[in-house]
């Protein structure tokens, strides 16, 4: 079975998929190159040190910040001398109306992303696949995973432009008859618009996973199948989909380690205050409390809880995956 | 391919291409539609009627948007970027990974270093933290803080270690056994051998530096230095582009020029690098991905 490296645009990073009961034994050490860590072998410490100094200055020192959250914070004082206040900020948080609809919106988004982009990808894979012309394939493959490598200014730009209300979509729906969708200021369109436009982004560079793992299916068992009289349906149904479906499992199971992230480049640049009510998800708030308001405190309760909720997911998703499909994130 | 003889299949056959051709046209129709406005006249633009073709074709957007300096400049940060940030980030790469790669050689706490590294790349403490830790130590407002934070990523390390160790140790050994330090075997034996994967590496950093365009607005507060995709983000209320542009229509010298094509030129400025490059490497994208993979 295709076992492969995947980048998600949210995550920071994606490690191979290894199957889940592995832990390399110990590769028997060699007389002439083991030993204790003598004299060469220090070396090998120092070329970790970049990467230490990195870790430390860009991940373990930010963690003071978590202080921030405690405290009354003034940043001329700075964090020792601000005045602490325990759990007042938290409990300021939660107790507004907007954090429980800043949680729904960003879950629903979340949700809404994950399971759309894989069945989007599986299901366009599963196109391409009939195709007989690997030119065709490849032409089709380059074209629809060219969004994926553009950021979300770009595609954001041209979706205001397509989008708004005097775009060129509603331009089709007038010239048909049909009554103009504002996809961008109506807040019960908006996450709709979210959701399809990331999927039209991603479901290229989905498919790229399922097509690898369809060509691993053996094609001796589609043609006893179909010597057995099984058809496209057929030989679909129960060859094909079990054939892919630990890596759908895999890429779903995995994709819910970011329930909390729901993309937020994308957000940022679609949204705007008429869709707050639904399009706003955690890291926008924490963006706009913060850098735009100033609102240190909240901001940072919300970035905190965000961080260590979103971490437990992903080592649950990486967990259950496990599971669930034999794959693993790490 | 199993291909049968019967209308069924010939029926369902052309249902498939025709829903891939409905589906590759959704791709491509909204940058086609986005270039014919980028291409054509002002009335027609602001009048919404331009479709699929330029209607009354002229440059005036691109050249307008051309002798933007704040436009030019920001390609210049991008490219800037760019240039630093992939050998920077082969060499941070290249230099974790060896060791980690390095498992016949006895090192205690290598195991505990790669954990410690997976899960601290993978919690994010958030943008406030973030943002005050970059103050303090001088990023903001400083033109390495687009490229130090993330010249370490655990996808890129995994990668290279992989490729790694699938090299022969043979050629270690001997390296080794003819007197070589860790410097040598890994710059002399590993980094040759290794182009796929570091070319690999190279594809994704130019890709996640081009279109990096967050980091530029929050850290740096001097305009000046934003690259080309947070000059463009910045771009993005068609208030501010009338206004960009006004002055070239005042005195005549691009009278075709609107908001919404110069804002449309600006983006095909912004892809074409990509539009260019991307079809001929596509592969190496998609097995960059796979070369990864667990043998075995």
């Amino acid at each position: 079975m295709a076992q492969e490296l995947v980048e998600r645009q949210s995550t920071p990073a994606l490690p191979e998929a290894r199957p889940a009961q592995t832990s390399p034994s110990h590769p028997p050490t060699l007389p002439s190159s083991s030993g204790k860590a003598g004299p060469r072998h220090w070396l090998l410490y120092l070329l970790l040190l970049p990467a230490a100094a990195a870790l430390i200055l860009f991940r373990v020192y930010p963690l003071w910040g978590i202080g921030i959250a405690f405290v009354d914070y003034n940043p001329v004082k700075g964090l020792g001398d601000s005045a602490w206040v325990g759990w007042k900020n938290f409990q300021e948080v939660f107790r507004r109306p907007e954090t429980i609809n800043l949680v729904r919106n960003t879950v629903v988004i979340a949700l809404g992303k994950i399971t759309l982009e894989e069945v989007a990808g599986l299901s366009f894979a599963l196109l391409l696949y009939e195709v007989r012309f690997p030119l065709y394939r490849r032409f089709a493959q380059v074209v629809t995973t060219f969004p994926h490598f553009f950021s979300w200014v770009i595609v954001g730009t041209m979706a205001l432009s397509l989008l708004g209300a005097t775009g060129a979509v509603n331009g089709l729906f007038a010239s048909v008859g049909l009554p103009a969708v504002r996809f961008l200021a109506d807040k019960r369109v908006f996450p709709y618009t979210l959701v399809f436009s990331d999927v039209w982004k991603e479901f290229g560079w989905s498919a790229v996973v399922y097509l690898a793992a369809l060509t691993q299916i053996n094609p001796e068992l589609l043609e006893a199948a179909a010597v057995d009289g099984a058809g496209r349906g057929a030989r679909l149904w129960r060859i094909v989909l079990p054939g892919v479906l630990p890596v759908f499992v895999f890429m779903v199971a995995i994709g819910m380690g970011g329930i909390l992230d729901a993309g937020f480049e994308q957000v940022l640049v679609l949204y705007n205050p008429a869709v707050y009510s639904t399009g706003d998800i955690l890291d926008t708030y924490v963006y706009r409390m913060g850098l735009v308001n100033f609102k240190f405190e909240i901001a940072t309760v919300v970035g905190v809880v965000k961080a260590v909720v979103g971490f437990v997911a992903i080592m649950t998703a990486n967990w259950v995956s496990g599971k669930l499909s034999g794959y693993r994130m790490f | 391919m199993i291909r049968e003889r019967s209308v069924k299949y010939l029926v369902v056959d052309v249902f498939i291409y025709v829903v891939l051709g409905l589906i590759l046209a959704s791709c491509v129709l909204p940058f086609i539609h986005e270039l014919a406005i980028s291409l054509s006249a002002r009335p027609e633009v602001m009048a919404n009627r331009v479709g699929l073709w330029p209607t009354g074709f002229n440059l005036d957007n691109y050249r307008a948007v051309a002798t933007k300096d704040p436009f030019l400049r920001s390609l210049l940060m991008a490219v800037l970027r760019v240039v630093v940030a992939v050998p920077c980030t082969l060499l941070m790469t290249v230099l974790t990974a060896y060791p980690f790669a390095m498992e016949r050689v006895h090192m205690p706490g290598r195991r505990t270093f790669m954990t410690v590294m997976i899960l601290a790349n993978l919690f994010d403490i958030g943008l406030i933290p973030r943002y005050l830790s970059y103050l303090n130590l001088g990023l903001i407002d400083n033109f390495a803080v687009l490229i130090l934070p993330i010249l370490l990523l655990t996808f890129n390390v995994i990668l290279v270690v992989n490729f790694f160790r699938g090299i022969s140790y043979e050629l270690v050994e001997s390296a080794m056994l003819d007197g070589a330090n860790h410097l040598n075997i890994l710059f002399k034996v590993m980094v040759p051998l290794s182009k796929p994967v570091l070319a690999t590496i190279s594809l994704f950093t130019i890709v996640r530096h081009w279109n990096a365009w967050f980091d530029g607005i929050v850290y740096l507060r001097d305009v000046k230095l934003w690259p080309l995709q947070s000059y463009l983000y910045s771009m993005l209320s068609t208030q501010q582009l009338a206004t960009e542009y006004a002055a070239f229509r005042f005195s005549g010298i691009f009278p075709n020029v609107s908001p919404h094509g110069a804002e449309a030129a600006m983006v095909f400025f912004a892809i074409l690098p990509i539009v260019i490059v991307y079809p001929f490497l596509q592969r190496y994208f998609v097995s960059g991905m796979q070369l990864g993979a667990v043998k075995g």
